[in-house]
């Protein structure tokens, strides 16, 4: 009997290099799991039993072959909107419901590469607009630490199937904290590479300048599996860029990377001084004592243009929401409501296909880019995200890593936040992540009560050796 | 923000809502509005940016894939079809 529970990929991919098990087994095994707990967590949408099995066979071909592929035989599931060249796709949204992807996306195409079995597809808020899976159009996915409360979001099955040990891996994407808080939830590993590491074609945009696909997994190495099988230069997605693209910034602080040792992580107190519930406060002390435990200089560093983040992302990211839902009009794929003539069905369509919150951000981004109000709010936003972009690089000239918590709170519950405010607030730490375009990666740091914590280390611009080398070091502390 | 111009921008977005919900939306909307609004009161210590990594990408006019080959698959996905087009309304 195969545990995923307690099992890595790491550990898995040796099992099945020695033949202890199959990955036909193993495979078995995550569909089993999704049978025995799924009635109750609802991570996933649907299950590609049939396609998964095929794959785990080619897999177990491949392994008798002495074939040795990252994810060769592990199973993996895909944020629902994902594209899976014949599966449905729907972002968790009514208006895409039964349509099927006509491609695959490029992180399905380096998966099948990297020898993967394809589950199925996760739950998700509609078109990943969400920070607890509320949002969903097809009812919200449990928290399997605490079933009355939410996994996060917007990538809350993916990090529930993985939590939950349906699957040993899974892929979210993350434009505010999507992958990194609902991991922080649940107590697993959520990491959002480098803005350009991994391309998004066949992704279903939200806001094309600050969504990237990332991993979840229970343990750093298996984050950094999952993140290697996937990332890359994309000609079919130009803001991928060559693994050398990145310019080195200064190295102030003489220490040597390399050997990850002497390395300084900086503490912007004044971002979240105040802001958190009192044991969160208390368990991220305790995180600064372990890493200055683990030989790692601690500095407080300010940011003074950090806390404009959240205001710079709910106004950048409605605007582009506005723009890239603009296609969904009822007439080249997904849903169609009939009205009395060519504009009634844009409007019936997309009144009826969008939920609340889609259609609240949709008409949010209409006003900031609507003229006389351009400039104050949009421009400003712009300008703003260079500021914070500059800001956090430059900060990297004295320090190699910034530590925050990754959220204020441990995970709520359901219905707790009712008003849009309140839910955007969730993401407040983790949306300047994606403001300056860095890698970031969210650590279990341990628990309030039963609910889990999570730490957020973040490095500079394409350094996410550096990030995956100080999370596992801290991991293995723990 | 009131409701009236809530129903406004609806319009503009093409997006179908009830005067019930533009309503709550214009008392949402002042709320997030006031949130970000903080932005435009910030001063902007602006550095001189870095140049951008990324650039624009152009693909080469070149090795088109056979013609017609997606065609079946893209329009099976249309809600309405007639033969090889995309159905829709009269507009004029």
């Amino acid at each position: 009997m195969i545990d995923l529970q307690s099992l890595t990929i790491a550990k898995a991919r040796e099992a099945l290099k020695k033949g202890d098990f199959t990955s036909r087994e193993i495979t078995e095994a995550s569909l089993n799991a999704i049978k025995e707990k799924d009635g109750e967590i609802h991570a996933f949408l649907e299950v590609f039993a049939d396609m998964a099995l095929g794959m785990a066979d080619e897999a177990d071909k491949k392994i008798k072959q002495g074939v040795d592929l990252p994810l060769l035989g592990i199973p993996v599931a895909l944020k629902d909107n994902i594209l899976v060249k014949g599966q449905k796709a729907g972002a968790g949204s009514k208006i895409l419901e039964n349509y099927i992807a006509t491609y695959d996306a490029t992180v399905v195409q380096k998966l099948y590469e990297a020898g993967a079995v394809i589950i199925g597809r996760t739950n998700c808020d509609e078109f990943a607009m969400g920070s607890s899976t509320e949002n969903s159009a097809y009812g919200p996915t449990r928290n399997p630490l605490d079933t009355s409360r939410v996994p996060g979001g917007s990538s809350g099955g993916s990090a529930a199937a993985v939590a939950a040990g349906m699957v040993l891996g899974a892929y979210g994407s993350d434009t505010g904290g999507s992958i990194r808080q609902p991991a922080a939830f649940t107590g697993i590993v959520g990491m959002k590479p480098t803005y350009g590491r991994v391309s998004r074609s066949g992704l279903i945009a939200m806001a094309s300048s600050l969504d990237q696909i990332g991993p979840f997994a229970k343990t750093v190495e298996d984050a950094e599996i999952l993140y290697k099988a996937v990332a890359g230069q994309d000609p079919l997605d130009s803001t991928t860029v060559a693994p050398t693209a990145f310019p080195d910034h200064g190295q102030a602080s003489g220490h040597s990377r390399e050997k990850q040792s002497g390395l300084t992580i900086g503490v912007p107190r004044d971002f979240f001084e105040g802001k958190l519930d009192k044991e969160v406060a208390e368990n991220f002390e305790q995180a600064v004592k372990k890493f200055e435990s683990l030989g790692y200089k601690i500095k407080d560093i300010e940011l003074p243009h950090l806390k404009y983040s959240l205001a710079v992302y709910y106004i950048l990211m409605p605007a582009e929401v506005s723009s890239n839902l603009a296609r969904f009009d009822g007439v080249k794929y997904g849903l169609h409501v009939d009205g009395d003539n060519s504009i009634d069905d844009y409007f019936k369509t997309r009144g009826a296909g969008f939920g609340r919150e889609v259609r609240r951000r949709v008409i949010l981004g209409t006003y900031v880019l609507s003229s006389g109000y351009y400039d104050a709010y949009y421009g400003q936003a712009v300008a703003m995200k260079d500021a914070i972009t500059t800001e956090v690089r430059k900060a990297f000239d004295d320090v190699d890593l910034i530590l925050t918590p990754t959220t204020p709170t441990p995970a709520f519950r359901f219905g707790e936040k009712s008003d849009p405010l309140s839910m955007y607030l969730a993401d407040i730490f983790t949306v300047p992540g994606n403001i300056s375009g860095t890698p970031s990666i969210s650590i279990p740091s341990g628990f309030s009560g039963k609910l889990p914590l999570g730490v957020l280390l973040t490095a500079c611009h394409g350094e996410e050796e550096v990030l995956f080398k100080a999370a596992e070091q801290f991991e293995n502390a723990s | 923000m009131n409701r009236e111009e809530v129903l406004k921008l609806a319009k503009l977005a093409r997006i179908g809502i009830s005067d019930d919900e533009a309503e709550t939306l214009s008392h949402e909307f002042e709320a997030i509005l006031n949130y970000v609004g903080e932005i435009k009161e910030a001063k902007l210590k602006t550095g001189k940016m870095e140049k951008p990594i990324l650039r624009n990408v152009m693909r080469d006019d070149a090795n088109p894939h056979e013609s017609g080959i997606h065609t079946e698959a893209l329009l099976d996905s249309a809600p309405e079809r007639e033969g090889q087009f995309l159905k829709v309304k009269k507009i004029l």
